[in-house]
């Protein structure tokens, strides 16, 4: 399909949609006005709830029971959508407008082969047989480039692994032809080299099949690479609209603006430029402010100007520019990157932690049939091998690599919740490798904490805020009278900068980041001298995750504090650790400080992991490197570099063979590759 | 899945052993006591010990034990002191008519509650799901006992229509069956109704339908094809288990329409001290019980691919 001025693909205009509850009208989106043609690609961006996934749903008619377009209009290709018949409506989902969703597990369905959820598409939209469906379904998957289709049509989507099944998804959505493809965070839930691939792949296919998109995430990066216009959206309301380069190099509203100063740019700095985050947090949907939504959490609001009607779209001078917002022309439409206020940096000190050899294995027990009869009804799965590392105090080292590469392991084996079954782990002095955490000293455990991934599993809710971290500042006997407790408590409150009276709630009434601060509050209850971060900000919003990244740093440096932090995301790593281990398959493959791990001469997993991060920088060239192939089996991993079955840099059968030497490309700057270090390709560090 | 089903058979046997063990101490760790059971309170002394003599009695318990144990096995279970007459005799017609009457409670039973159970889970917090929920809540809480008496009242006494027994003296008759099938039935389905809408309410959230939803499939093949296959996994579960329960259910109603089932066999065996006969009728019992829930195992495992090809 080729782009056509007359009609567009797609035409929103002044779309408000509400949700109907007993509370009353809660208006989800206002006022959203978009243009799609076809063939075009345009990206949908802002924190979670800002009414995104709401115009996708609307644009496929799908809003719930309680849900409905209160004003305003949606076309497609000039039909108007809402006054469509409930059978047309049926012909347009999957054969005109495709979706494409955030979980690829749970968009499928469990007990139904892929081959049938597949050929169903093409069997109800067109009407072909059963088996020109079959032939038609092969042909898709192998165009989304999944190898042995035959094989995956029999698969039930648990047997394959995430991407294959993003794949799928992508397939079955790409069976019926549609001419505008809806995205609603596709690679979320994906590791990064998995979503760099599945990235590549929608790009080539909108290209190849002509098929427009409307891609939404929170990834500014993501957009940046994917996307010829991007729209970005706060409480309900678009706020500004523009072509791809105009938007990235002079953001004009201040939320926009705020956005990129919340993100981990490469041109950060912790200590020289460090982030900034958007102060207070989003309004609940009932309590929007009058005039902007964004004025109280602007640093350009006017009383009196901001504060009155609703602000409508204006056009910039530059052609397809809109932005919401009074002010605009008066102020600088540039990206801010980093506080002008620079921070000194922390004083290393002696060291805490050292790993040595460290290795765990878990035993599977195989209970079929053939693997007793075999003689392998027991094998292992080998999480961490030969792990050495070392930290210091009021240091950061972050431990990245993607799911499965036995980061985690680590972190429960340094927490004390699995024993390791080989190797050293000493912390503070004492080998605490094979000492379960019941075996600890309060002084143990009290020195060594951790935040977890996601704030709203981790805090008891029937519990009170004040109770439960007073709770811990007993356990670790830092003080016993209940009156020292409560001052205690307070102290902590003040330290993860929440107000007092948070003592009396319990966690429904936090929220997410608000809800971390009091686990990070916990954490550090009991003077730790180490704390591990896994993954803390991972499940929270980029402006609230930006703040909670600054606090916990500012946190560190006041107590000096050695900071373990785990982590998928090589931006935020980038940021803020003095020191980086890159792992994979529970070995570790690449350490060494910031700098030099991000920098040539890299690890080809290093390299390839820093490729495949979505960069929100115009101004940032990265090479493509792609890594095809899934990560083998921890059961049963590739004999000789672990690396070697999906390396693009492969020199041989040696990869295959034989375990690579650990090379020191700088003193305590170690890549384990048999590729010798000055035959390292360069190219300009990306990230 | 060999592997599984070996297991869950074996698992089986041990619960069965357990409990046999458990029921030979309970009724026959005191051999005066089993003599006093099967002779009459007003056996003498001398009559008790000659009978004890002659069954074996003084041996050792684990030799009592295992004879026992054998003899069970083989289906010899001793001899009805009620009936005078050896114990399966009585126990095996009486037990098929309770699969009789069992059958045709499920055959009418699980249709009716999966449809119903599906209709309302299919659209919660509907008019039709209301409706349903509320029916099968008030069928429920309403004892055997009662809508027995009630039933009976209507179709018998006010229009004639059915026969108040169920003694099936004259043979087998349709008929007769009627009433007792109606009864189970009203008192169960909303039961597996209500697990079933659960069930189905719960897949109909789901992104999965979602997804079938939004690819433009007609709304009979989302909820054929997609909702039902998830849906009806946890309910076979339940149904399984109601198997379990029927067998003790139906005492009320095989009393009250004189129906020569197990469940009346079982009462009048304990209102008697029928020892031998209250031995047999445990173990069936505990036999159903743990074949029921190992196929609800190993059918539920069949029926959930998560499971059969992990």
């Amino acid at each position: 399909m080729t782009a056509s001025t007359e009609t567009p693909l797609l035409e929103i205009e002044g779309l408000c949609i509400s949700y109907f509850t007993r509370a009353g009208e809660i208006p989800a989106v206002i006022d959203f006005s978009l243009t799609l043609q076809g063939g075009e690609s345009v990206g949908l961006v802002g924190e979670s709830g800002c009414g995104k996934s709401t115009v996708a749903m609307a644009i496929m008619q799908y809003m719930g029971r309680n849900g409905a377009i209160s004003a305003g209009s949606i076309r497609f290709k000039g039909r108007e959508l809402s006054a469509l018949g409930r059978n047309e409506l049926r012909q347009l989902r999957g054969a005109e407008v495709a979706m494409i969703y955030q979980e690829p597990m749970a968009a499928l369905n469990p007990s139904l082969t892929i081959g049938a959820q597949l050929t169903e598409v093409p069997i109800v939209h067109e009407g072909i047989s059963r088996s020109a469906a079959k032939t038609r379904a092969l042909e898709m998957l192998s165009s989304v480039r999944l190898p042995d289709p035959e094989r995956l049509l029999a698969a039930y989507p648990h047997q394959i692994s995430g991407g294959q099944q993003q794949r799928a998804v992508i397939a079955m959505a790409l069976l019926g032809k549609p001419s505008l493809l809806l995205l609603d965070e596709p690679t979320t839930a994906l590791d990064v080299t998995v979503e760099a691939s599945i990235v590549k792949l929608i790009a080539d296919i909108s290209r190849e099949f002509g098929t427009a998109l409307l891609y939404i995430s929170h990834n500014m990066g993501l957009i940046l690479e994917t996307c010829e216009r991007v729209c970005v959206m706060y409480s309900g309301e678009a706020v500004e609209i523009g072509d791809i380069e105009d938007v990235f190099r002079h953001p004009s509203h201040p939320y926009t603006q705020g956005l990129f100063g919340c993100i981990p740019l490469p041109s950060c700095d912790k200590n020289a430029r460090p982030l900034v985050p958007i102060r207070g947090q989003l309004p609940l949907p009932h309590e929007r402010p009058q005039g902007c939504f964004f004025g109280p959490r602007c640093d350009s609001f006017r009383e009196g100007l901001c504060d009155q009607d609703l602000i409508p779209m204006a056009a910039s001078e530059r052609t397809r520019h809109l932005v919401r917002c009074v002010r605009w022309r008066d102020l600088p439409s540039e990206r801010r990157v980093g506080k002008a206020r620079p921070k000194t940096p922390a004083q290393i000190g002696e060291e805490v932690l050292r790993a040595e050899g460290l290795q765990k294995y878990y035993p599977v027990h195989d209970r079929s049939l053939s693997a007793l009869i075999r003689g392998q009804a027991v094998r292992y799965v080998k999480a961490n091998e030969a792990l050495s590392l070392r930290a210091q105090a009021s240091e950061t080292v972050a431990i990245v690599g993607e799911s499965g590469c036995g980061k985690s392991t680590f972190a429960k084996v340094l927490m004390g919740l699995e024993t390791a079954t080989g190797g050293e782990l000493v912390f503070a002095g004492d080998d605490i490798s094979s000492r379960p955490v019941k075996k600890r000293s309060q002084k143990q455990l009290g020195s060594l904490q951790i935040v977890f991934q996601n704030p709203n599993d981790t805090l008891n809710p029937s519990h009170t805020v004040g109770a439960q971290i007073g709770r811990v500042i007993r356990k670790f006997g830092v003080e016993r009278k209940p009156g020292k407790v409560r001052d205690r408590v307070y102290d902590l409150l003040d330290t993860v900068k929440l107000p007092r009276d948070f003592y009396k709630r319990r966690p429904r009434q936090l929220s997410g980041g608000q809800k971390q601060r009091i686990g990070i509050a916990r954490a550090f209850a009991g003077n730790p001298k180490m704390v591990v971060a896994d993954e803390p900000i991972s499940a929270l919003d980029v402006s609230v995750a930006a703040a909670v990244t600054e606090l916990l740093m500012d946190i560190q440096q006041d107590h000096g504090t050695t900071l373990l932090f785990i982590s998928h995301d090589l931006s935020v790593v980038h940021y803020l650790a003095d020191r980086v281990v890159v792992m994979y398959l529970g070995r570790v493959m690449e350490r060494g400080t910031t700098a030099e791990v991000f920098a040539p001469p890299y690890h080809p997993y290093t390299e390839a992991l820093l490729s495949a991060v979505p960069i929100a920088d115009p101004d940032i060239q990265k090479r493509e490197i792609v890594l095809e192939g899934i990560v083998p089996s921890a059961l049963n991993p590739p004999k000789g570099c672990c690396f070697a079955t999906r390396c693009p840099r492969k020199i041989g059968p040696i990869c295959d063979e034989e375990p690579p030497p650990f090379r020191e490309a700088a003193p305590k700057h170690v890549i384990s590759c048999h590729i010798p270090l000055g035959e390292d390709k360069r190219f300009p560090t990306p990230c | 899945m060999i592997i599984f089903i070996v297991r869950r058979l074996g698992i089986m046997a041990l619960t069965m052993v357990v409990v046999s063990v458990t029921l030979f101490l309970l009724l026959e760790f005191t051999p005066g006591n089993v003599a006093t059971k099967v002779l009459g309170p007003y056996s003498s002394e001398e009559q008790r010990t000659l009978w004890l003599e002659a069954h074996g009695y003084f041996e050792p318990l684990w030799v009592r034990y295992f004879s026992w144990l054998g003899n069970f096995v083989t289906g010899d279970f001793g001899e009805s002191v009620r009936f005078k007459v050896p114990v399966a005799e009585v126990l095996w017609p009486r037990l098929w008519n309770t699969v009789v009457l069992g059958f045709w409670v499920f055959a009418v039973m699980i249709p009716l509650s999966l449809l119903l159970g599906v209709l309302a889970g299919m659209r919660e917090g509907s008019a039709l799901d209301r409706s349903i929920s509320i029916t099968s809540i008030i069928t429920t809480s309403i004892p055997e006992f009662a809508s027995a008496v009630f039933l009976a009242a209507i179709f018998v006494f006010w229009l004639g229509l059915l026969p108040g027994t169920s003694t099936m003296t004259g043979g087998f008759d349709w008929w007769q069956l009627v009433l007792p099938v109606m009864v189970l039935v009203i008192y169960d389905f909303g039961y597996v109704a209500r697990m079933t809408r659960a069930s189905m309410a719960e897949v109909m959230t789901t992104p999965y339908i979602r997804t079938a939803i939004l690819k433009g499939l007609p709304y009979r093949h989302v909820i054929m094809r997609h909702a039902l296959r998830n849906a009806l996994i946890a309910p076979f579960t339940v149904i399984m288990l109601q198997i379990n329960w029927l067998l003790s259910g139906v005492i009320v109603v095989e009393f009250f329409f004189a129906y020569k089932g197990f469940g009346a066999l079982l009462l009048e065996a304990s209102l008697n001290q029928d020892i031998y006969l209250i031995e047999a009728c445990a173990m069936v019992a505990v036999f159903v019980a743990a074949a029921t829930q190992t196929l609800a195992d190993v059918g539920y495992t069949y029926l959930n691919p998560r499971i059969r090809f992990s």
